[in-house]
This record gives C-alpha cells, structure tokens and sequence, in this order.
C-alpha cells in the first residue's frame, strides 16, 4: 500500500477498487481479479468479458502487521490477509472489525467499503474493499 | 403509490459507555445517563466515514428491495459530516452500488434532518415520473468537542431509502415540514467543532418544530394519534423524543421501537431514518408510522406511513437494525480518542 499514487491511476481503478470489478473468460469460466485481458488458458480461444465478484469468500492465509507503512500507524496492529474468493482469484485485502485472535484460515469473510488511504490531510481519500468476518 | 421499496441500517461495532467518557472529566456518570436518557454510544473504526456508511447501508438497501442498481435515477445523501467540503458524498455512493452513470446526485445538509429531506426529493421526482427510484441517505459521524456534554451522544450511523412506485413495502401517504430561522445549533465554514445556543435547543427549537410538524401532518391527513402504530421522532439523547411524545398525548409504547439512542447515542442525520428502520423490521402489513425529523437551525418533516404486505415478502433480505445494535466492542477512552482522531499523529 504505497502512500502516493498518481490521481488517474486511483480514478481508473475505481470500478475493480468499489465494488470487486473483475473480468472472466466466457470460454472456460475462470475468473480474473484484477481484471486480466487474457486467459492464460484458453488463449486465443478465450473471450474475456466484465464479471463483477460476488465479495464473498475466505481467508486463504493472513498475517498480524505490527510495524506497518507510513500513513497507517494508527491501524497497527491490524490484520493483513489473502482472501480467496468464491469466483476463485485471490485478493490481498485488510481484515475489519475483527481482532487478530478472532480470524483463522478458512473463515468466510465478505468485502466492505471502506476507507484505504489518503493523500494526507488536504489531499484526495481512496476508498476500496476490506473485508470482514460474515455475520451470523 | 410512493413508498419505500427497500430500506438498509448501518451503525458501526464500536461503542464507548458514558462511564468511560464521564470519569475522563471528573463527572457523575449516573447524573448523566438520567439526564440525557444515554447508556452508551456508536463509534466509527477508522477506516469509517459518512462515505463508508452510507454505501454500507445502501448495499443493505439494494439488497432488501431487489432492484437493479441502474434503476436507481438520483442519489441524495444527507450528512452534516461529509468527508469533503467539496466533492459530492453521493457520487462515491453512486459508483460504489453501481448506479452510475445515469442518474442525478448533489448531497444535503440540514443538520439532522437532511436524510428526511433526501426523501421529500425521491418522492417528488418519482410522483413527477422524473425518475423509477430514488436512493435516500441520511448517515453522520458526528463530533462533540472534548469535554462538552455533545461528546456524551454524538455518535455515527446511518440509514439508506430506496423510494418508488412498485412494490413498497410501506407507502408514504403523506410528508408535512415546519420550518424557521433558528440560531439553536451551527458550526462555521472550517470549524472542526459545532456549537450550541443552549437556551435555544429545547423548546423554540426541537421541541416547538417537532410537534408542530407532527400536528401539521396530522391536521393534513384527517388523522389523530391513536390511528398510528408507531412513532418515531428525530432523537438528539433519550429524553427529548419521550417528552415530545407525552406533549402530543402518544402512549411511550408507540415511540420505544424507533428509540435507538439510547444504546447507540445520536447518529444525527441518521437517527430518525434508523428509527424508522427499525419500526420497519417489526411492522406488520396494515400497521401505520408517523415519523418526524429535525433538524437545527430549523426544521422538521413529518411522515405518514402504511405498511404493505409486500414488507413480509422481502423481510427475509433485510439485515436488522438489531444486528448492528447487538453487535459491539467497548473502547476505552484512550481508544475512543485515536478512534475520533482528537490527537494528531
Ligand atoms: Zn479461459
């Protein structure tokens, strides 16, 4: 999570970033996030289309950040993991409302809004997907 | 007729108790908790804003009324803690549910009555045919400067509306507003606090707007207090809404469903909205709400509202205001301040 980032990259990425845009090959059905433009499997018989993930899925392995970046100080300790989702692709995302002894591999989480960084007190606020625990 | 096709809540998990927060200034917790009729309140985590909020109990909303997200043709979101001074809350929202791009958007502010406000517009523009459905949003992540008696209940949360045509799960039969020029409540341009004019909040302010509202709505529909159900009035501590009630002659069982801030403090321009939803979780077909905001500096809507059969249909898609009630971690007050962000790092 580097602190800056250029303003146009954050503003293309907003569709994948808010709401888990990715793509699929309509030939074989495997799913891309982020969004591939080709499927390694089929080649060029693959045909790439928009798919937009469900946000569902599960921690594939994760890791309490104890000394974390610039910029996330206040975070700390805060839970970093891979989230293997539904559709198949893994994410690397922030686990919320869960203390690190209330998360184990495994367990179904789903994608919430929330803040990500921001460019410092007057610059711009990046919002994305963390996720957390699936409520009973 | 218009009425509310889904609606979502979200309050956040933390909570701090008044306590915490009275033993930090040398208070008497007990005095406190009578006096606002307060236990304990709502806390953003830090990575939550107006924004978060908002979309979270818009997903809910979307979700409940099982429409499409394209159909939604204008977004209006009321907050008195907008993250931007300038750049629009609702266009985040809007991108975020995938409502984009067709549709129309600007956000409100009207202290804590702008979600209300949010829902006047949905109805007009839908009654108009301008629009299939509106998304109404009222959420805050208020702020009480440290030490004042604001840091007891300001608190965060807020409530989504979906309002159309097809299958409502209430119908909105009627809204009445009551507005005047009012100095009870303000926060400049850059301030980072809001400030009181304490002689002003109670009587001139809530309370006359309030009832007024309420009895203008009632005078306009032909109806009196005992054909409702249920009542739901905007909820700045415990206290108010109970005697607002008891001014307007209304029984403290109608009015204790929507009463929330009590155990999530005020959640501003969410407090009635989430009331309401609340009211709606547990309402059956048939069953009538009367639900007035209010907002400072000032002004109050007031709605009448008839559930449907179709409430039963969707019940099973809603994630209840209960859910998020239920669902807390206690800070202490050393978190609370890193939570609120009162120190700087
Ligand atoms: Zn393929």
């Amino acid at each position: 999570m580097p602190h800056r980032k250029s303003l146009s990259m954050i503003w293309r990425r907003i569709p994948e970033r808010y709401r888990l845009e990715g793509t699929r090959c309509a030939t074989c059905g495997r799913y891309f996030f982020p969004p591939r433009s080709f499927c390694p499997d089929c080649r060029r018989k693959g045909r790439i289309e928009k798919a937009t993930l469900s946000g569902k899925g599960k921690v594939y392995t994760y890791t309490v950040v104890h000394v974390p970046l610039e910029g996330f100080e206040r975070y700390a300790p805060y839970i970093l993991a891979i989230v293997e989702l539904d559709e198949g692709p893994k994410i690397t995302a922030q686990i919320v409302d869960a203390e690190p002894n209330e998360i184990a591999i495994g367990m179904p989480v789903e994608m919430h809004f929330r803040r990500v960084s921001e460019d410092g007190e007057t610059g711009i606020i990046h919002y994305g997907f963390k996720f957390a625990p699936i409520k009973a | 007729m218009v009425g509310i096709v889904g609606y979502g809540a979200y309050i956040p998990q933390y909570r701090i108790k008044v306590e915490e927060i009275a033993k930090i200034w040398g208070k008497e917790p007990e005095t406190i908790k009578r006096g606002l009729g307060i236990y304990e309140k709502s806390v953003p985590a830090l990575d939550e804003d107006t924004i978060t909020i908002s979309v979270e109990a818009a997903r809910n909303a979307l979700k409940h009324a099982g429409i499409e997200a394209e159909d939604i043709g204008a977004v209006y979101t009321g907050s008195e803690s907008h993250p931007y001074a300038v750049k629009p809350t609702s266009t985040v929202v809007g991108e975020a549910i995938h409502a984009t791009p067709k549709m129309t958007s600007a956000d409100y502010e009207f202290a804590c009555k702008a979600g209300t406000a949010a829902i006047q517009t949905c109805m007009g523009l839908v009654k108009a045919g301008m629009i299939r459905y509106g998304l109404a949003i009222g959420a805050d992540t208020s702020q009480g400067r440290p030490g004042d008696a604001l840091e007891y209940t300001a608190a965060a949360g807020g409530a989504a509306f979906i309002i159309g045509n097809n299958d409502v799960v209430a119908t909105i039969d009627e809204t009445y507003s009551y507005t005047t020029d009012t100095p009870d409540f303000w926060r400049r341009e850059g301030q980072e606090y809001p400030r009181h004019g304490a002689r002003f909040t109670g009587e001139p302010a809530y309370f006359k707007h309030v009832i007024m509202a309420t009895k203008g709505l009632l005078e306009k529909t032909k109806t009196v207090v005992e054909d409702y159900d249920y009542f739901v009035f905007h909820q700045p501590n415990g206290k108010f809404p109970m005697r607002a009630a008891k001014k307007l002659g209304i029984p403290k069982e109608k009015i204790e469903t929507g009463l929330l801030t009590p155990w999530i403090g005020n959640t501003y321009s969410g407090a009635t909205l989430l009331g309401l939803a609340a009211v709606l979780d547990v309402a059956q077909p048939g069953e009538r709400i009367l639900a007035t905001s209010f907002g400072s500096g000032a002004g109050s809507d007031s709605f009448a509202i008839t559930v449907t059969k179709e409430i039963e249909k969707k019940r099973k898609r809603i994630t209840p205001v209960r859910y998020y009630m239920e669902r807390k971690k206690y800070l202490s007050y050393g978190e609370y301040v890193k939570h609120r962000k009162k120190i700087k790092m």
